[in-house]
């Protein structure tokens, strides 16, 4: 059996991990178009902080590839013949495969303002060579302007505060993290970052750049010596284009197939079901890539390995405030906001959707178990647990289970 | 493989388990002198309410979400125990967010902690187990 593996993040190394539990002797390829080991991409605003290495950043050991009998190729893939078989790279050389896994993740989106390209230093902010770019022009007489403030715009943001003069952070919503926050903890965070020094710039919008000066939709001009643009990202999806059925990302199932048989995708340039909402989206997320990787690599193989408890969920942290979500936020909800903590758990039809979780995260994941397991609220502790998450909010029985090493009756 | 197992019929909820956890990292001799007005930040927790109480540490999963999730690569289970590697760990807390135990915590050295069985402090049963006065907590193998 030959396994070919188009990517060498969270999903391809989920699964290596996942073949090499059913299939040991199988030859393994896996092709990178970047030249670097595994590495794990969302450390590289940890090491613009100081906070890791290069060394440190390795997402497995120095001897992954040799332990686990792959070829590691530096290429790029250009396309996907599901007919032959075949894999096809830009240097004119061709791969075959029985099995084939996508797991190519995103690239960021760059909008076509007016007048970027005029602009001297501008990066994204999704790769290791992009924070090696960044961490070259860093220097304490620098402006930077981040544009994006989401995950990505304020990791980085985070990332490289005390090493420049200054930074601004500008967004077309009117509050920060839209994506994982409500109004109430995006305040929170917000006057957080704001007292560790960070500028916002919010509901505006870059009209067009001057050369190192932005211009903004109200007239204002934001002068830079840096501009990272990190507007959003894109599930890279082209490989499977005209393969394999792609909506925003590449559809899989619970397990990790494609709509083309011997096909697999998994991380971020998929889209799947999210308990918690009933929807299909894209959740690019280190865990659940690596989960849906190795899921992959275990059915690739033979073995046989669902993942249908896939949510979205963020742990997130600023210069210490962490910051913990997971679900979807619909429903009623339950609220706590004092001392700089803030809680909300959203819920309805007895069932845990979704929380937000600012300052105190402590046992958040007995809230994440919840929503993934879909436990019916009227068989725990409802009152107590939404105070107090814990196993103390479920019945003695299913603690016997959980701690006590019993068998599910 | 040998694993720790709470019967919270015989918790006393005297936390003694929690200060022998705390003590097992200390490389000290006297337990007394070492925890005197020490605020201690165990690995394993004692939950309790209503005369109920239970500790509650790692439960070493055969397929432990910490380690699928971890993002650096610092959580790993070699021969059945969850270990974490505190070079690695940047604190970034996906562990905290995704294990269904609450087993995973802060600790004051800019990483997070969790139960590691004692295996890099004590040789053969953990200190909590040993340090528990009434059965409630117990190292077995089990099928």
């Amino acid at each position: 059996m030959k396994y070919v593996i188009i990517g060498n993040s969270a999903a391809g190394v989920g699964a290596v991990e996942g073949i090499r539990q059913i299939d040991i002797f199988g030859e393994i390829v896996i092709i990178t178009n970047e030249s670097h080991h595994t590495y794990s991409r969302p450390l590289i605003s940890y090491f613009l902080f100081g906070k890791t290495t290069e060394e440190q950043m390795r997402y497995r050991g120095d001897s992954f590839y040799a332990e686990n009998h792959c070829t590691l190729i530096q290429g790029t893939v250009t396309e996907v013949n599901a007919k032959t078989k075949q894999v096809y790279l830009s240097n004119g050389n061709q791969i075959s495969f029985d099995k084939l896994l996508v797991a190519t993740g995103s690239t960021a989106f760059v909008p076509p303002f007016e007048g970027l390209d005029l602009v001297d230093h501008k990066y994204t902010f999704m790769s290791f060579d992009d924070a090696q770019k960044l961490n070259n022009v860093l220097s304490q007489n620098k402006q930077v302007l981040i544009v994006g403030a989401g995950l990505i715009g304020l990791k980085c943001a985070e990332g490289i505060l005390k090493r420049v003069a200054h930074v601004t952070v500008l967004d077309l919503a009117p509050k920060i993290l839209s994506s994982i926050l409500d109004d109430d903890s995006a305040k929170l965070v917000q006057f957080h970052l704001e007292n560790m020094g960070l500028s916002f710039r919010l509901s505006c919008s870059v009209k067009r750049f001057e050369y190192n000066t932005a211009i903004l939709d109200n007239g204002d001009r934001i002068p830079f010596d840096v501009l990272v643009l990190a507007v959003g990202v894109r599930p890279n999806t082209g490989l499977l284009k005209e393969v394999a059925q792609i909506d925003r990302g590449i559809f899989i199932n619970e397990k990790s197939e494609t709509t083309t048989p011997d096909i697999y995708a998994a991380g971020d340039c998929t889209q799947t079901f999210d308990v918690s909402s009933g929807q299909n989206k894209i959740m690019a997320l280190l865990p659940n890539a690596y989960i849906q990787g190795e899921c992959a690599g275990i059915n690739m193989a033979g073995g046989k390995k669902s993942f249908d408890k896939a949510i979205p969920m963020n742990a997130i942290g600023f210069f210490g405030l962490h910051i913990i979500t997971a679900g979807s936020y619909n429903g009623d909800a339950y609220t706590e906001n004092k001392n700089g903590n803030y809680k909300r758990l959203f819920y309805s039809e007895n069932k845990l959707n979704g929380y937000i979780l600012v300052g105190n995260v402590e046992k958040a994941g007995i809230y994440t178990s919840l929503i993934r397991e879909r436990t019916p609220l009227d068989t725990i502790d409802f009152v107590l647990v939404c105070e107090k998450p814990g196993l103390m909010a479920f019945t003695k029985n299913v603690r016997m289970v959980k701690l006590g090493g019993e068998k599910i009756k | 493989m040998k694993r720790v197992y709470v019967n919270e019929k015989w918790c006393l909820g005297c936390h003694l388990c929690e200060y022998h956890c705390a003590f097992a990292d200390m490389n000290e001799k006297d337990m007394a002198r070492a925890l005197k007005n020490v605020k201690i930040k165990p690995k394993i927790k004692i939950e309790e309410r209503d005369g109920v109480s239970f500790a509650v540490s790692c439960r070493h999963c055969q397929e432990p979400l910490c380690v699928k999730g971890c993002i650096t690569g610092a959580l790993t289970r070699v021969d059945g125990v969850v270990t974490i590697n505190r070079d690695k760990c940047v604190n970034c807390y996906t562990c905290i967010l995704i294990c269904p135990y609450g087993a995973i915590s802060s600790s004051d050295d800019g990483v997070v902690q969790k139960c590691e069985l004692c295996i890099k402090t004590v040789v053969g049963t953990p200190a909590c187990v040993r340090g528990c006065p009434n059965g409630a907590i117990v190292f077995e193998e089990r099928q």
